[in-house]
């Protein structure tokens, strides 16, 4: 029940709720635990509640640090 | 999807297991304990352990939310529903974790006990105010991530003025359970467990933030790398904790940047601090009674608090003698240790409750390794 999966951020509704896209799916959930979310946001959903947002520059830098460890050890 | 399947590619995999195989130096070896369930399982499902030299070894630690919950508070649930009646709402996963006299949730509910699962805790406040017939009672358990959805739905039904919602408080705090490993005579004077460092919870430390984990790398000199829940997370995880144990660093560093800060989600923080208070001592289930390691609801609110409202009291119950989950949540035994694992203990007939989840390593094994030494 710790698995949390991120999910875009696609409508704000009234009461502090949001809807959000997860893999295709449109699920009400709410906003109670964050701040300054907008529409297009990159949300970690889980029982029903965003608990944070996700950074996208912070992931690139991940993702090409993956990748840079991938050419390297490949080199002969 | 974006943020998922970017990490879980295969290809990417094998170039960080060849820079982990690079810096694991070949003369000494490596013991990291995986403190969070979702870790447990994304090293199971995704076969990490097999992606790692051979002396690199995963330790499951104790951070599955129903693996720690302990008998007697599944009892105390049970009770509510078949004695006093009430609407019993709770987390999918509760629901088979076994309880005394061969009960759990799922098997009350067949006597007739009026137990609900629902997604999220305002679920079962929508249920109190479509209800006011009925005692409706939440079954609050989980570490750091299900507390401040507690706190909301609490401090909801406060503001809706419902008298007939409440809520079980079951949740518990992750550096206690760290600490708890830490001051393990296995660890401590036995060294039975060898402990390098420790894989950080992601969703845990999107709440709390990195600054909890620092004085266990201080005063314990571990280190601690915070890792996202999907396996290249992970694998990048091991390899920062490698090249902290050659460089003779115990330090908390953060794989997971995307989601988590050093502060964590200030906001969630205070509505909790709002709304609970520490509890002077709680059972874990493996770990014992560990002070200070629980959090219960604050005077204020006291009205929401089913143990003041059906005035529970707390009865422990042993494991059944046969199951080794305490010693595995501690880290001293692995499933297959156990003799009842995969014979009599089994996903859809679990005896000990690291069967239940598929966070428990028990269940992990299971599923994804069950005739692999994970
Ligand atoms: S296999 Fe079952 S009985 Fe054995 S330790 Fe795991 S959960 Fe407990």
């Amino acid at each position: 029940m710790c698995l949390a999966i991120p999910a875009q951020v696609i409508e704000l509704r009234e009461s502090d709720n949001a809807v959000v896209d997860l893999a295709g799916v449109r699920k009400e959930i709410s906003l109670a635990l964050v701040e300054d979310v907008a529409v297009g946001d990159y949300v970690i959903v889980h029982v029903g509640y965003a608990l944070n947002k996700l950074d996208p520059e912070e992931a690139e830098k991940t993702l090409a640090l993956f990748a840079e460890l991938g050419e390297s050890t490949a080199l002969p | 999807m974006k943020y998922i399947d970017e990490f879980r590619d295969g290809e990417v995999a094998k170039g960080i297991a060849a820079a982990i195989r690079q810096e694991a130096r070949p003369d000494r070896r490596y013991h990291f304990m995986e403190f969070c369930g979702g870790h447990t399982h994304a090293i199971s499902r995704y076969g990490v352990s097999d992606l790692l030299p051979e002396n690199v070894r995963m330790i499951h630690g104790p951070g599955c939310p129903v693996c720690v919950l302990p008998i007697g508070r599944v009892d105390q649930a049970i009770r509510l529903a078949l004695e006093q009646g009430v609407t019993l709402c709770t987390y999918g996963d509760c629901l088979r974790v076994p309880a005394s006299e061969h009960l759990s949730l799922l098997k009350a509910k067949a006597k007739g006990g009026d137990i609900r699962m629902v997604y999220s805790s305002a679920d079962a406040v929508a249920l109190a105010q479509k209800h006011p017939e009925k005692q409706v009672v939440f079954f609050a358990i989980g570490f750091e991530t299900t507390t401040p959805p507690t706190a909301v739905a609490i401090k909801q039904a406060k503001a809706l003025g419902l008298a007939n919602f409440s809520v079980l408080c079951c949740h518990v705090l992750t550096p206690s359970a760290i600490a708890s490993i830490l001051e393990s005579p296995e660890v401590r004077q036995w060294g039975t467990v060898p402990l390098d460092g420790f894989v950080g919870p992601a969703h845990v430390s999107t709440i709390i933030g990195s600054r909890p984990y620092e004085f266990f790398a201080e005063e314990y000199r571990k280190p601690v790398v915070i890792a996202g829940f999907e396996p290249l997370d992970v694998m990048q995880a091991i390899r920062m904790l490698i090249r902290q144990v050659n460089e003779g660093r115990a330090e908390v560093e953060n794989e997971f940047a995307r989601a988590v800060s050093r502060e964590g989600n200030l906001k969630a923080q205070q509505l909790v601090a709002e709304v609970f208070e520490l509890r002077k001592a709680f059972e874990w289930r493996g770990l014992n009674v560990i002070p200070y390691s629980a959090l219960k609801l604050r005077r204020e609110f006291a009205e929401f608090d089913a143990e003041e409202r059906f005035a529970l009291d707390y009865r422990p119950v042993p494991d059944h003698k046969a199951c080794e989950c305490g010693a595995i949540l501690r880290g001293v035994k692995k499933p297959q240790d156990c003799k009842l694992f995969g014979t009599v203990c089994t996903p859809e007939n679990p005896i000990g409750s690291c069967m239940v989840s598929s966070e428990g390593a028990c269940a992990a094994h299971y599923t994804y390794g069950r005739y692999k030494d994970v």
